[in-house]
């Protein structure tokens, strides 16, 4: 009996002891925190990913409350959140439209030839330091994935040693473009449906000799459209615009001879087909 | 064991009794947050600091407390609360630490601060009083052997991730990839680690 009661005596003293300690030790040691920023932590996504320049959603709904950004910053955020968070704070929303990356290349292991077997370790930037890159083109993907593993949303997809995203997954956060030893990446309009999937410079001979899917800068898409495409030496680019997104139809409209100019939805197909399959008819 | 083999204390701590690859304690945290080196430094301070402050506090617990022999004027054997006041001060400490560290030093508890709540009572912190008691071992030594299992752990934390870092860029057959290769490794390590033994 007397060790029960010891037993119950000695930890019952020892727990009000520690007991009494926290207690003591969270109101001296207390720190003042605001409690907005509480709140704001709440209605982000908690996705971490750093696409607002913050060090993750913390650091941005710190900086949110000391006013130093505004809330449409954040990249993940659908416009519903944004807005909550705009009235919770009692600040306007900001002005900024939500983008999406897009790989600006269309050569897959059946378009471009490789001109060396690379078997070191398995990261774009690393192959791309030895000999420029095992690709035949030098502004070709080299689909090792080091988008694929930098993006926080799983958006990127590694397809016949192509980079694809999956535009309903990117948030546009920007993080793969940073990853990317190449800069193929951009981030684009989230509207944009449209794009030309090449980023090579070189003169159309050259390129055509290495890719089968190259823009060889023909015109014939500058001629149909001269407000949206516009050509730079031998390179088509889109001109994007947030408010006015490409016709989706004009890819087939223009009919690019080398299947440079495809929407995103055909981007993520190249690996269904064939080099046959994706020769013109 | 000695009380003043300090050898075994400290080398035998983190070599040859290693915490995670000869004991197998404290595996969690050692799969957990090992993928990226700079997880691992986190929580290899936090079990560095939890180790070595929860071995001296169930050290004077073991040596006031449990192994007393009177208390309050009457005979008493109180050994059967060890693993219950053990859990309770090493959890309360812990959180004390936490509330300082917030005030005082918000660049280390930015630094330990998710870990530290994590491993309050992750069995090798627990292991470590528990192998210090059944060792009978004084405050100081204790103390000592705290710390350096402490850094055992993190030694093994270390050395871990960063084989796990270059296992993310090798090519791996799609069977191993994943948690099954970082297993492989693990036992692979814990084998070099048993080369240690004899040494004291």
């Amino acid at each position: 009996m007397t060790t029960f009661l010891a037993a119950v005596a000695v930890t019952a003293l020892i727990a009000l002891v520690l007991g009494v300690v926290i207690g003591v030790a969270a109101r001296i040691f207390r720190v003042k925190s605001d409690a907005r920023v509480e709140l704001v932590i709440e209605l982000l996504p908690g996705a971490n990913c750093g696409g607002c320049g913050f060090a993750g959603c913390a650091d941005f709904a710190k900086a949110l409350v000391e006013g130093k950004t505004t809330p449409s910053r954040c990249a993940v955020s659908s416009q519903g959140t944004v807005a909550a968070i705009a009235s919770a704070l009692g600040v306007s929303a900001g002005d900024g439209f939500r983008q999406t990356a897009v790989v600006l290349c269309g050569g897959d292991r059946n378009q471009i030839h490789n001109n060396a077997l690379y078997n070191g370790v398995a990261d774009c930037v690393s192959a791309a330091l030895i000999g420029g890159g095992f690709k035949g083109c030098e502004y070709g993907c080299l689909g090792m994935g080091s988008c694929a593993r930098a993006c926080p949303f799983g958006a990127i997809e590694i397809v016949n040693n192509l980079a694809i995203v999956h535009a309903e997954l990117c948030v546009g956060c920007g993080k793969c473009v940073a990853t990317c030893p190449r800069k193929l990446i951009r981030l684009v309009p989230a509207g944009s449906k449209v794009h030309v999937y090449c980023s090579s410079p070189r003169k159309g001979a050259e390129k055509r000799k290495v890719c089968d899917a190259g823009c060889i800068g023909c015109r014939k898409c500058q001629k149909l459209a001269p407000e949206v495409f516009e050509v730079a030496g031998t390179l088509a680019h889109v001109k994007y615009d947030h408010d006015h997104p490409a016709d989706p139809a004009l890819v087939e409209q223009v009919g690019c001879p080398t299947d440079a100019l495809l929407t995103a939805e055909q981007h993520l197909k190249i690996e269904h087909e064939t080099p046959e399959g994706r020769q013109k008819k | 064991m000695s009380e003043n083999n300090y050898l075994e204390l400290t080398v035998g701590a983190v070599l040859v009794y290693n915490f995670v690859l000869s004991r197998f304690l404290g595996i969690c945290p050692f799969i957990g947050v090992s993928k990226k080196i700079k997880t691992a430094l986190g929580m290899a301070g936090a079990l560095v600091f939890v180790m070595t402050l929860s071995s001296f506090i169930t050290a004077v617990i073991y040596h006031y407390v449990l192994r007393a022999q009177t208390m309050f004027g009457v005979a008493v054997n109180l050994g059967f609360l060890q693993i219950l006041l053990f859990i309770v001060v090493i959890a309360s400490l812990v959180q004390i630490v936490e509330v300082m560290l917030q005030k005082l030093s918000p660049g280390l508890y930015r630094a330990l601060g998710i870990y530290l709540p994590l491993i309050t009572t992750n069995c090798a912190v627990l292991g470590v009083a528990s192998l210090n008691a059944k060792a009978a071992r004084g405050i100081w030594p204790s103390t000592v052997f705290g710390f350096f299992s402490g850094l055992g752990v993190a030694l093994a934390l270390i050395l871990f991730s960063s084989i796990r870092e270059r296992l993310e860029l090798s090519a791996i057959p799609r069977p191993f990839q994943g948690l099954s290769i970082a297993l492989v490794t693990a036992g692979i390590l814990a084998m070099a680690f048993v080369g240690f033994s004899g040494l004291c």
